[in-house]
């Protein structure tokens, strides 16, 4: 009963959330507002993986959802759009193709981490981070000069696949999806790091020399590590892609790696229900000071500098909830 | 088969020679020491035997298997594991967790078998535990097993960093001053402790140490280095009385 | 030739560029093993100082000639440049730095100082863009069919003035000395009676200054400014610097040329379109980390167990 509680409430309420959208019970834009959240926790604490856990610094995230976004809508409006001929599918498949495009858009991305994987054998801190700046400048590069995708103007057509699912069955299927990766990326990481391979990860980022000498394979590990964070942020980046119907090489710049970024440091390095609680209020912060226009990009980096000013460990720091509050062992257990 | 041969290996670090002609042929079951003073090159030829270091000259063959190209963590999976001279624990995870970690090169399973946990990771990882849990018992660190190494008190910690050595299963356990920083009572309990993991696991054990009373107590056979360059060798008694060992300690008489 | 020549210059002239806001990154991270990520949007702010500084005085009030506020503009930007850097070590840096923080934090903390900087400037100045007073006469000299500006000789003059400057600060001085013992050692410093807090407020205020000299010239060259204009640049210039070897003043002169003349140069080719520039310049770099992942004149740190 302990072990699944928390996971039957979690259920119930990604029921209880779908239904109410079914019966407009919720509008559209609580809708989408939920949908970021769910891929703000995906970005989160994919980037976590890297950043709190393994302790390394990378800050060009939005490198691997930009992948991730554009190889899902390619293949999206090829299988069911008209851009590149006719669908290869029938739009009735769209239910069943469309977690598979994710998933090929996140495996992709997860490739492109090598290109941050093989320097991070040589060197680390502040080179790796320079590294991964290169890498989202260079991604987004790329991307802007390839005229067949639309280039710098964007891409777009991915909304025929959602159309095909909804005329299929009438349902809020991109809330479905988005409550389903996210849940898949949580289960994913916690299952990865609880296990003694996964903890090879926090062994490489307490003492590399350390870890290497007593037997972890330092480079397979973090080249692991980077391919699953990259993959999760790339199936975040295509269901983004699809739940705005459209992308632009820009709106995965270094700002949006940023967002990432300080989503895990406010929650904590290294804590995933501190990852998955800060992109919670992250995103509810977003939409509150939405209508501050730019004052919104003052007061978040603020928030940041003042929590590293008073609070650097973040709001859980490495800690997971349930050792800041022990009470909650009684339903769950984290570890 | 001799368990680790070392053939006349150097190392240079740019015009510095830190370990010439250094040559070693341990059978197996030994408990060697390896002396000098300090900036002699010991942790150098540590460094070399655990992979850390490439050697510019020479061969170092474990078992048979020559460790030239392997990486650290691949010559660990040979069957050497060590210690470090500071304390280098993973601070921040429990003591069961630096155990379980330390046998990460038999884990027997893949990245997926640890995000699905079909029947053969649950096994493994159960079978990690036991061993984790068994050595933890054999050197009364059960008490501690739940605590963070940064909480516990130095003796503490070196006992954990040799069980973290020893969770490897190693034939050869290499001791980088393991009697470092350690007062006088800690001192005699590490010198049981040795004795006792090499007799009870019956492994063979190179250690560097500059205390006396611990190489005398302990090592059957005693290497001193100068320089790099072996100066002498043999046992405790011979060493001690050794002209070129007393003079590398204290110096000249005549200046 | 002509061509080529050309082409040369105009490499020289962005290389200059980098290089003055790379020398920047690369003396606070010489001193202090930080990164400043703040420093791209000091040269912005700079840029925008010199830009009100010099409205100022060319306005009813003083009405002085272009010329005159040139030079004028000249030092009262740099110095108003440098105290935006130093106010940024003494609320943000220094506290964190006193209370023993990992680096990582004042990292973080740089970066969100920059995003304060550009967005407090789009919130305040709007998104509209500001054009840039000409100071100085342009004068154009047609050499062979190359043609020269006397603000492109200005710049590249200046840039190796400053590495001049900076290397004997550097090498050769007391106080430079005292940077180059900190960066070793940041405990021994205080214990030695060096007064390290003073030590990096000069640091600060060398590198913040030289980035409101590159804005200056920086405006007058490209004489349209926008909040965001340091953005860019700024990763570039730090790109430069880590390519040359971060933390020392030399590697980030040689590596702001070398990026200079590789984006100018991929430009040049005629076979390739200017929006592959960043690509290559950001490809270029990682294959020299790849190799070399220290740096061109970096020193590999080794790790001693």
């Amino acid at each position: 009963m302990q072990k699944y509680s928390l996971n039957v409430l979690m259920a119930a309420v990604a029921v209880l959330l779908l239904v109410m959208a079914q019966f407009k019970i919720i509008d559209n834009y609580i809708q989408a507002v939920i949908m970021y959240v769910g891929i703000n926790i995906m970005m989160s604490t994919s980037l976590n993986l890297v950043n709190g856990n393994m302790g390394e610094f990378t800050c060009g995230h939005a490198a691997f959802m930009c992948v991730g976004a554009y190889v899902s809508s390619i293949l999206s409006v090829l299988f069911f759009g008209n851009k590149f001929g006719d669908p290869i599918f029938p739009a009735s498949m769209a239910v069943v193709v469309f977690p598979v495009i994710v998933l090929l858009g996140g495996a992709v991305a997860a490739l492109s981490s090598i290109l941050v994987a093989l320097p991070s054998f040589k060197t680390r801190d502040d080179y790796l981070a320079i590294i991964t700046i290169a890498v989202n400048y260079m991604v987004i590069s790329a991307i802007e000069n390839m005229d067949w995708i639309g280039g710098s103007r964007g891409f777009q057509g991915m909304k025929d696949t959602v159309w095909a699912m909804r005329d299929t069955l009438s349902a809020p299927w991109m809330l479905l999806w988005v409550i389903l990766f996210t849940a898949f990326t949580i289960w994913v990481i916690r299952r990865f790091i609880t296990s003694t391979y996964g903890k090879g990860v926090n062994a490489v980022c307490q003492d590399e020399v350390a870890a290497e000498i007593m037997s972890v394979n330092t480079n397979k590990i973090k080249t692991v590590n980077f391919m699953i964070s990259a993959g999760l942020a790339g199936c975040a980046g295509g269901l983004f892609a699809h739940i705005v119907g459209y992308v632009n090489p820009q709106s995965f710049n270094i700002l949006k790696s940023t967002e990432a970024m300080v989503m895990v440091y406010l929650g904590g390095m290294g804590s995933l229900s501190g990852a998955i609680i800060s992109a919670v209020l992250f995103t509810g912060l977003m939409e509150v000071l939405r209508s501050a226009g730019v004052i919104k990009w003052v007061i978040i980096p603020l928030m940041l500098v003042l929590i590293m000013q008073f609070r650097p460990e973040g709001l859980l720091g490495n800690k997971e909830l349930s050792d800041v509050f022990p009470k909650l062992k009684k339903f769950y257990t984290f570890k | 088969m001799s368990l680790l041969k070392i053939d006349s290996l150097t190392q240079r670090f740019g015009g510095l020679q830190a370990v010439s002609e250094f040559s070693v042929d341990m059978q197996g079951g030994e408990l060697m020491g390896l002396i000098g003073p300090n900036g002699a090159g010991k942790t150098t030829i540590f460094n070399l035997i655990s992979g850390f270091y490439q050697p510019t000259e020479g061969t170092i063959t474990l078992d048979g298997t020559p460790t030239a190209g392997l990486r650290p963590h691949q010559v660990t999976s040979l069957g050497v594991a060590r210690t470090f001279q500071n304390i280098r624990l993973w601070h921040d995870m429990t003591v069961l967790d630096n155990i379980r970690i330390a046998q990460h090169y038999r884990l027997g399973y893949s990245v997926w078998d640890s995000v699905l946990r079909g029947r053969k990771y649950h096994a493994r990882e159960t079978r990690i535990r036991e061993i984790a849990e068994e050595l933890l018992e054999a050197m009364s660190l059960t008490d501690v097993a739940m605590e963070l190494p940064k909480n516990l008190p130095y003796g503490v910690q070196r006992r954990v960093e040799i069980a973290r050595a020893m969770s490897v299963q190693p034939k050869l356990l290499l001791l980088d001053e393991p009697a470092a920083g350690l007062n006088s009572a800690d001192v005699e309990d590490l010198i049981k402790l040795v004795r006792w993991i090499h007799d009870h696991f019956d492994i063979t054990i190179f250690m560097i140490e500059h205390q006396m009373k611990v190489v005398t107590s302990l090592c059957q056979w005693i290497k001193v280095i100068d320089f790099g360059a072996t100066i002498a060798e043999g046992t405790a008694e011979d060493i001690q009385s050794n002209p070129a060992v007393i003079k590398a300690y204290l110096g000249d008489d005549n200046i | 030739m002509d061509f080529i020549i050309q082409n040369i210059l105009n490499a020289l002239q962005w290389g200059s560029f980098y290089a003055l806001i790379a020398l920047g990154y690369t003396l606070v991270y010489g001193v202090l093993r930080l990164i400043n990520f703040a420093h791209g949007d000091v040269f912005m702010v700079g840029a925008y100082i010199a830009f009100f500084v010099s409205g100022f005085m060319l306005g009813d009030t003083l009405g002085l000639s272009p010329t005159v506020t040139f030079l004028c503009a000249l030092p009262v930007t740099m110095i108003l440049t440098s105290l935006v850097g130093v106010t940024l070590e003494r609320i943000a840096y220094r506290p964190l730095r006193r209370k023993g923080a990992h680096r990582l934090y004042v990292v973080i903390t740089a970066l969100m100082c920059g995003l304060i900087l550009e967005y407090s400037n789009l919130a305040v100045l709007g998104a509209s863009r500001l054009k840039f007073p000409e100071l100085i006469h342009k004068t154009v000299w047609n050499i062979g069919g190359v043609t020269v500006t006397n603000l492109k000789v200005i710049v590249i003059v200046t840039a190796v003035l400053v590495f001049l400057f900076l290397n004997f600060i550097v090498t050769r001085t007391k106080i430079g000395m005292a940077m180059r013992g900190i960066s070793y050692d940041k405990f021994a410093i205080p214990l030695m009676g060096i007064p390290i807090d003073n030590i990096i407020v000069f640091t600060f205020i060398l590198g913040s200054g030289f980035a409101g000299l590159a804005g200056l010239l920086f405006a007058m060259s490209y004489p349209i400014l926008e909040p965001f204009m340091g953005m860019l640049i700024g990763w570039k210039a730090f790109i430069a610097a880590v390519v040359g070897g971060i933390g020392d003043i030399k590697g980030a002169f040689v590596g702001g040329f070398l990026l200079g003349f590789i984006e100018v140069g991929v430009v040049a080719l005629p076979f390739l379109e200017s929006t592959y520039r960043d690509l290559f310049a950001f490809t270029i770099l990682l294959i020299i980390l790849w190799i070399k992942p220290t740096g061109l004149f970096g020193m590999p740190q080794s790790t001693k167990i």
